[in-house]
């Protein structure tokens, strides 16, 4: 595998050019007409600017670059003549193939629906240059070579730019076919390419919604209900009016917006904002009532989402029958970037700025509540400061609320609406609470001839658009998704489901079913290894017969980590291995104990088959990345509910994964010629399963219940 | 009214009350590279130099400062800070990049001061900034990178 460093080394001047080329261009440089636009998702101009339009968001994961990259590639572009820019909200032009018909970033699919649609734009933008060049010099195009932004013609030695091609390329008419590269030929694919949005991360020049300054903007905070249901009863404005800077105090549908010259206060404002609630059909239940009801729930049967063989006869006739009870907390995603969105409303108009996953949902949704056509609401795609699926509302929550916030002032000034950090941890829409059951049967020689595994939480699809093609039978897929498609052979084999109905606001969470189901399936079928008295590398081998990529995957970590070398005393390893988003995962962690007995993770190996890797320092960083939020979660993160009340309010009490409690990672990539899969998700649902199995062979003890916190109890935890 | 010394300027700012520098920053002077996470020192997202030391500054109250010397961000330099950014760059240490002013901020004041760091001394001056992307394998690498360029 080529590094980053050897590639920069290896590339003469490749170090500088890279690292002073790129730039992020918030709007188009060029009026339309000058430059060469053979799709949708390319620009050439006549300064040799090659501008590549993402119709996904940047939110981290870096789809910017490796967008470009797919297109730039085809195009047989200089890397340091590419930008990009984000694509306006149109679900027709900028459909997710994946799951559309929307605009939309999520499900890791950036990559895997725009691989073959970018290639075919790019190739069809060289394909018009070098047609322009044959028709202008006179010689067959097939002639013609085209490298790093170069038009060249051998035998007459005749060279243009780009640039200098645009004016007689544009008046051609974009061929039907194109030829794609032999991989073997690719020259950007595959290789370690800085990110183009490094710079302006480095310097505080990237803007994210955050950073919106427009002319006159008043921000906007929102008192929300403090039980999830609950609505505004009545409200006094007057004290909150009397805070200077407070402009105006408006009711809106989720709860009275305070608004203002600043953000402090906004925040004074209302503070200062006296509400009633109306609490009649709030959700007054806590996390507590949730868990027995729960776990009630998980006794009785569901309804299936797999069924093979006969898991109920087979238990009963198993040697040995292991049963296990897991319960997970609701998850806040707690991105850097609190919520935010501008909205400026004119006359017959309307313009947004957001760094939102789902942008023809919001430009939808912020029309309805203004009564303009979508056509009329211009999205401006900002850098989401992290998302982890939160930016991904079926509703446009957060568009919404600033659009009402808007039209609510009368359209008086633009309003950038603003959730505080104690807002984001108690507004809801979290990764369920679930409760798992599992019972596994061992025949005589330790064989697993039966699996039963029932799963207790609410659906995140139930009411959204998705519903009608993600729930089938009554069975949300993104509640299952990870236990239905277990790989293992084991015959006898089923997952139920129980969907329940609680006012507490969920949503997908990053790598969403597999969240859960990664940790369940992997620690118990550990648990059922260890009572078979075999290795847990072995057993899973051998019920992978018949799934070679996640073989190769498991085989990559297990050899990469050393898996048969002895550690030393006070140490253990723990395996994983999940698919999620079309890419297997194997992660091998390296546990010590920390004085409060909760796991240090010291180091984790892994191994990823994620298809093509488009940019393998990328595919790295979001390995790495993966582990950290999920370790994340999995050491400390809880939402807690006590009679409908949030408990956590910010960091302090949601605490987050620090720098002194990463592990080192080591990333290893399987190397395949298949399509790119996701990297953005598939990285976070091993690591807690490695880490409990691994706390497992160092002191015995098997993890039921996220986050680890529990096993110390409050005040015996070191900091 | 109040004078606040940002970036090596004198600049006159509307500072009463009990208004964090934060927001004088941010919504004032337009200095948006340096972020608001939690407003409760918790996160780091907001850290600016205070005569050259790390300081939160969504809690630091600006009429509290009087001449002392602010650097943010978009006015950090010399060779420590350029280490450092360019450390940053060249492991392409920034995903969502919305933690990574402060991040930088942090390492830079880190490196003022312990010109070649231990992994401990990165624990301890690193771990009030939190990045929910989890950059941190990378964020020592680069603070150590910074460190042999800087000859330390």
């Amino acid at each position: 595998m080529l590094t980053r460093r050897h590639f920069l080394q290896s590339t003469a001047l490749a170090g500088a050019t890279l690292l002073i080329g790129f730039r992020l261009d918030p709007r188009p440089a060029l009026a339309a007409g000058e430059a060469l636009e053979p799709n949708a998702f390319v620009r050439i101009a006549p300064d040799n600017t090659v501008t590549i339009i993402g119709k996904h968001i940047e939110m981290g994961q870096g789809s910017y670059t490796g967008l470009a990259t797919i297109l730039a590639e085809e195009l047989d572009a200089d890397w340091s003549q590419v930008r990009v820019e984000p694509a306006p909200a149109d679900a027709e032009r900028y459909n997710n193939l994946l799951w559309g018909p929307m605009q939309g970033t999520g499900g890791s699919t950036a990559m895997a629906n725009s691989w073959e649609q970018l290639r075919r734009a790019g190739a069809t933008a060289r394909a018009m240059l070098v047609e322009a060049a044959a028709r202008d010099w006179g010689v067959p195009a097939s002639e013609i070579t085209v490298d790093r932004g170069v038009v060249s013609h051998a035998p007459s030695g005749r060279r243009a730019t780009f640039g200098e091609l645009v004016p007689k390329a544009k008046a051609l008419t974009p061929p039907a076919q194109v030829p794609l590269k032999d991989p073997k030929d690719w020259k950007l694919v595959g290789k370690p390419l800085l990110r183009v949005d490094g710079r302006a991360k480095t310097d505080g020049s990237a803007q994210f919604t955050m950073d919106v300054k427009l002319p006159g903007m008043l921000t906007a905070l929102i008192a929300r209900p403090p039980r999830f249901g609950a609505t505004v009863k009545s409200f006094d404005a007057g004290p909150a009016l009397q805070v200077k800077g407070v402009t105006h105090v408006v009711p809106v549908p989720s709860g009275v917006a305070v608004v203002a010259t600043s953000f402090w206060a906004a925040r004074k404002g209302r503070e200062a904002l006296r509400v009633t609630w109306d609490e009649s059909r709030a959700e007054t239940r806590g996390t507590d009532e949730l868990y027995a009801a729960y776990r009630t729930l998980a006794r009785r049967p569901g309804k299936f989402a797999r069924r093979d063989g006969d898991p109920a006869s087979a238990l009963r006739g198993a040697a040995k029958v292991f049963e296990a009870v897991y319960e997970f907390p609701y998850l806040a995603h707690a991105p850097m970037e609190p919520l935010d969105a501008v909205v400026r409303l004119a006359p017959g108009e309307c313009e947004m700025w957001a760094g939102s996953q789902i942008p023809t949902v919001d430009q939808q949704v912020v029309a309805q509540i203004v009564g303009l056509p979508s056509a009329k609401v211009r999205i401006n795609t900002m850098l989401a400061g992290g998302s982890f699926g939160r930016r991904a509302t079926p509703n446009g929550d957060v568009a919404g609320e600033a659009a009402a916030v808007a039209k609510a002032v009368g359209g008086a000034a633009p309003v950038k609406l603003v959730w505080t950090r104690e807002d984001d941890l108690q507004g809801g829409r979290y990764r369920p609470l679930y409760v798992h059951r599992l019972r596994g049967g061992l025949d005589v020689r330790g064989d697993i001839v039966a699996w039963e595994q029932r799963i207790v939480g609410q659906s995140i699809l139930k009411g959204t658009p998705f519903e009608a093609v993600q729930v089938k039978n009554g069975i949300d897929q993104t509640s299952v998704e990870g236990a239905s498609s277990l790989p293992y052979a084991v015959p006898n084999l089923s997952v139920e489901l129980h969907t329940t109905d609680v006012g507490v606001p969920v949503l997908w969470w990053r790598s969403v079913g597999s969240t859960h189901t990664a940790f369940s399936t992997e620690t118990f079928l550990d648990e059922l290894a260890h009572a078979a008295g075999r290795d847990p590398l072995e057993v899973r081998r051998t019920l992978l017969l018949k799934h070679p990529r996640h073989l190769a995957t498991l085989d990559l970590a297990a050899e990469k980590a050393g898996y048969r070398e002895p550690l030393p005393a006070g140490r253990a390893r723990g395996i994983a291995l999940h698919e999620s988003f079309g890419s297997v995962v194997a992660q091998i962690a390296e546990v010590s104990l920390r004085p409060d007995g909760l796991p240090k993770v010291e180091r984790v190996t892994c191994a990823v088959d994620c298809g093509t890797a488009i940019n393998p320092d990328i595919v790295r960083s979001q390995m790495e990345g993966g582990i950290g939020y999920g370790l994340a979660a999995a050491m400390w993160s809880e939402i807690t509910i006590v009679k409908g009340r949030v408990q956590e309010r910010n960091f302090d009490g949601y605490r987050p994964l620090r720098i002194d409690e990463m592990p080192a990672i080591d990333v290893h990539i399987v190397t395949t010629g298949a399509a790119p899969t996701g990297v953005g998700e598939p990285g976070v649902p091993p690591i807690a399963p490695a880490v409990a199995n691994a706390l497992f062979h160092l002191t015995g003890r098997r993890v039921r219940r996220l986050p680890f916190a529990r096993l110390a109890p409050a005040g015996t935890r070191t900091a | 009214m109040g004078t606040l010394r940002i970036n090596g300027a004198a600049r006159t700012v509307d500072a009463d009350g009990d208004v964090p520098l934060l927001w004088v920053l941010r919504d004032e002077l337009g200095l948006t590279g340096t972020k608001y996470g939690c407003g409760i020192a918790q996160c780091g997202a907001c850290t600016v130099h205070v005569d050259g030391r790390a300081a939160r500054s969504c809690v630091t109250p600006a009429a509290g400062l009087g001449d002392r010397e602010i650097v943010t961000i978009e006015g950090v330099s010399g060779n420590v800070a350029q280490a450092v950014q360019g450390a940053w760059r060249r492991l392409d240490v920034a995903q969502c990049g919305y933690c990574q002013s402060g991040q930088i901020m942090s390492a830079i004041a880190l490196l003022s001061e312990k010109p070649r760091p231990a992994d401990a001394d990165i624990d301890a001056a690193m771990a009030g900034n939190v990045c929910r992307c989890a950059t941190y394998v990378r964020i020592r690498a680069a603070i150590h990178e910074a460190a042999r360029t800087l000859g330390g």
